[in-house]
């Protein structure tokens, strides 16, 4: 018997592919952020709300990723931004190579930020690199204040958390959700996490997330 | 189901690997923390994709390894446990996670003649 050793990455077909999209999107002077949480936490809704909020300001492109239908694309082209659907058909993650696909269908010349809608999964798409700058969590109150420390893996490897629907904290609602806690937990797991409440329904917060995606542009 | 696609990227790097070496009998990995591997998960997928492929019944060892941290106040180094991260030593909780393991294919094990390459072991002759 022979023992061969290797020493190969696993998903290294998708970190080379992943290398390529960040290359290109560096080519185009574009920044890109992987969103990344649980179906339903409003992922789409935010975007809507930051692409028209920041209009005229920032030149925001989005790749949407879902198990079926392309919902999403057409929420985001409403607001007149462009939008590529990818459609997995039941995969639970996007991988580089569709999202390198996506990006040629951008016009990345005329774009500044590109967002990408990862399939909504805390778990699966943290494992996959797409060539994204970072990666932004959004974690929604009615889901519970215990995620970050359920799902710790994406949380210790997020450059932001969006924490959306603080609305549904105000006004009597019934929900238990102790921000102060999610705070904590996700800052035990990554020091350098940027937290930022917000409400893509009513708008509060979301002029200090504005803030940072515009300070993420100053980088490029 | 991300171990569908580590499952699938598994079975085609062993794949090209048999081409060169022969029959594969057992496959070591390694996996680091955060890419979250089960490993039922994992070897369930493996064994279905390995179906049809020249990886067909053979085994896959799968070693997890540990998340490490360096605490910002004393500078040591410490395994990470995620239900209450502190310095063991000095119990702050200041601290910076070092890069996590990555998925990595460690070694083949390969059934007859050996080609010259990787390290090799020599079988007990008595044993079959």
């Amino acid at each position: 018997m022979a023992k061969v050793n290797i020493g190969r990455k696993i998903l290294d077909a998708n970190e080379k592919c992943a290398m390529k999209n960040s290359e290109l999107l560096a080519q185009h002077h574009n920044r890109c952020f992987n969103m990344i949480s649980s179906p339903g936490s409003g992922k789409t809704t935010l975007l809507v709300r930051t692409i028209s909020d920041l209009a005229g300001a920032v030149k925001i492109g989005v790749i949407e990723g879902d198990i079926q239908t392309d919902i999403d694309a057409q929420r985001i082209r409403a607001t007149k931004a462009p939008a590529i659907q990818i459609i997995t058909e039941g995969a639970c993650h996007l991988s580089a190579a569709q999202v390198n696909g996506a990006l040629r269908k951008l016009p990345l010349d005329n774009l500044e930020m590109i967002f990408i809608e990862n399939v909504g999964n805390l778990v699966c798409p943290s494992s996959f690199e797409l060539g994204e700058d970072g990666k932004i969590v959004v974690l929604s109150v009615a889901e519970g204040d215990d995620k970050p420390a359920k799902y710790p893996g994406i949380f210790a490897k997020s450059k932001a958390l969006l924490v959306n629907k603080i609305d549904l904290l105000t006004g009597g609602a019934l929900i238990d959700f102790d921000l102060e806690r999610v705070r904590a937990d996700a800052r035990r797991l990554n020091k350098r996490i940027e937290i930022f409440p917000v409400s893509a329904k009513t708008g509060e917060g979301m002029s200090a997330w504005y803030d940072w995606i515009q300070g993420q542009l100053a980088k490029s | 189901m991300h171990e569908m696609a580590m499952a699938q990227s598994l079975v085609d790097a062993i794949s090209e690997e048999a081409r060169k070496h022969g029959r594969p009998i057992r496959a070591k990995m390694s996996c680091g923390v955060l890419n979250t591997v089960n490993d039922d998960v994992l070897s369930f997928a493996f064994e279905t994709l390995a179906q049809g492929t020249p990886c067909e019944g053979m085994q896959l060892q799968i070693e997890h390894k540990l998340l490490q941290a360096t605490c910002k106040a004393c500078g040591c180094v410490f395994a990470v446990d995620w239900s209450g991260v502190r310095c063991p030593d000095c119990g702050a909780d200041d601290f910076e996670l070092l890069p996590d393991a990555p998925l990595l294919l460690e070694q083949i094990e390969f059934e007859g003649v050996d080609d010259g390459e990787g390290e090799h072991r020599q079988e007990d002759p008595g044993r079959q």
